[in-house]
């Protein structure tokens, strides 16, 4: 078994019009910029993506946002330091929001991946945020009953992949993603390097292959906060 | 109206304050911007592990300039630095040590806090694009919720309210606020006033204050260096 994939457009071939994405990643820490970017290649439309956040710069899911790819975000907070993209089609009504408080967010894409279709949470009760929500109360407490998100496909960024999906992350850049690879029908990784079977202790594995359906090289990745700083735009 | 202009302490008095309570072996999440200023006035001698939402535990100040890892920020978005004993996680562990009980203080910004622990600090509600963030979940969990905040706002309305006005974040939430002329508990009475600072009246800062300022035994002086 090799899921090893021989280019970045094989990775996302996988993605057609009007499916649900989840994309690792909080802001640029994590966001696997060349999968997106073999993404915007493909150009897929009516796309539900769900990230933390909507996209900074013009690049990443900010160019998919300018591409005209994206149907409905899904995240918890839709601001960054450069949120044109995004803002700019929100205010004029092109494009939907569904904000989730982060842990929420983060709880049901876990749900999603572990069979739990719904859980209760305190995150928002008493908000505008869990207006029309089911709420319960436990041990005196008021909880909001919260449903899975799932995926059609996960695009994510790993440090080393084995050729079966085991895959190890880099220091913050984790987040989001070992959560979407459980809860996405494919995932799809790129890794900065990929090494042999048992060159990961697995003692060390954070996300097990079973999760991964296919992983591509990246070395040297690039990061979104840098991209942005140097004004960069794809495509 | 009073003016306090020349009285107020600055925010990094406000935050040098609300560090004098940060208590050894401690697990604190400092909201991002303004809480963030905290850690530079953590007590010497005293060990305090900080969370930031997006999976670090433990982490040091801010790189140098050039020398950012952006693999490594905190919940704003800012690079941060490895120190022995970080810890990387993710998001669903991270939320589970925040909703769970785990962190000890959440030390949080606000618009508005009510004398029954109600806080918004998310939304004006004056339209454009919602974002939440982690707010509404780091208002849950952590043993002591407490907000650092100007007494009033920019107009000299008050910001400690009987009941907030604006969306709200969660529901009698906040045990205690650090406010840039005094500093109150929140308990089942209400506000309750532990220190003021000395050159107001307990009659002003009442008059500043949307609710009423209940006192226990003594106010202390609310007293803070030039920091």
């Amino acid at each position: 078994m090799d899921k090893s994939l021989s280019s970045l457009s094989d990775a996302v071939s996988h993605v057609r019009d009007g499916m649900t994405i989840m994309i690792g990643g909080f802001g640029g820490s994590g966001a696997p910029i060349e999968l997106i970017h073999a993404l915007i290649d493909q150009r897929p439309r009516g796309l539900t993506v769900i990230n933390n956040n909507a996209g900074n710069g013009h690049v990443g899911i900010a160019a998919m946002i300018e591409q005209d790819m994206v149907q409905k975000m899904i995240c918890s907070f839709p601001r960054s330091s450069d949120p044109r993209a995004f803002t700019e089609r929100y205010l004029a009504g092109k494009i939907e929001l569904e904000v989730v408080p982060q842990g929420t967010l983060a709880e049901r894409v876990r749900a999603g991946g572990a069979g739990i279709p719904a859980f209760f949470t305190p995150a928002s009760f008493g908000t505008d945020l869990a207006e029309g929500k089911p709420k319960e109360e436990f041990d005196g407490k008021m909880y909001v009953r919260e449903n899975w998100l799932k995926a059609d496909v996960a695009l994510i960024k790993g440090e080393l992949g084995d050729p079966h999906g085991n895959l190890t992350y880099r220091m913050a850049a984790r987040n989001f993603s070992p959560l979407m690879a459980m809860a996405a029908e494919k995932t799809f990784a790129q890794v900065s390097k990929r090494v042999e079977l048992g060159d990961i202790n697995p003692e060390h594995v954070v996300t097990p292959g079973i999760f991964v359906d296919g992983l591509v090289t990246v070395a040297d990745p690039q990061q979104e906060e840098a991209l942005i700083q140097a004004g960069a735009r794809y495509p | 109206m009073i003016d306090i202009t020349d009285i107020k302490l600055s925010n990094a008095q406000i935050a040098w304050r609300a560090a004098q309570d940060l208590q050894d072996g401690s697990y604190v999440n400092l909201g991002i911007g303004f809480p963030e200023m905290v850690a530079q006035f953590q007590p010497e001698g005293r060990t305090v592990t900080y969370h930031t939402e997006n999976g670090v535990l433990g982490f040091g100040e801010a790189p140098p300039k050039g020398e950012e890892d952006w693999d490594l920020i905190n919940a704003g978005k800012k690079a941060v630095t490895l120190k022995p004993g970080t810890a990387f996680f993710h998001h669903a562990d991270s939320f589970a040590m925040v909703r769970g009980g785990h962190l000890d203080l959440a030390i949080l910004g606000t618009y508005q806090v009510a004398q029954n622990g109600d806080i918004a600090n998310w939304s004006t509600g004056k339209g454009g694009v919602p974002a939440v963030g982690g707010a509404m979940d780091l208002v849950h969990g952590a043993k002591q919720i407490a907000v650092i905040t100007d007494h009033v706002t920019k107009k000299g309305d008050p910001k400690l309210v009987e009941t907030c006005t604006m969306p709200l974040t969660g529901l009698g939430c906040v045990t205690r606020v650090y406010s840039s002329l005094a500093v109150v508990d929140v308990t089942e009475k209400g506000f309750v006033l532990r220190d003021k600072v000395a050159a107001i009246s307990l009659e002003d800062l009442q008059a500043l204050t949307g609710a009423e300022l209940h006192i226990e035994g003594d106010v202390a002086d609310l007293a803070c260096p030039d920091v």
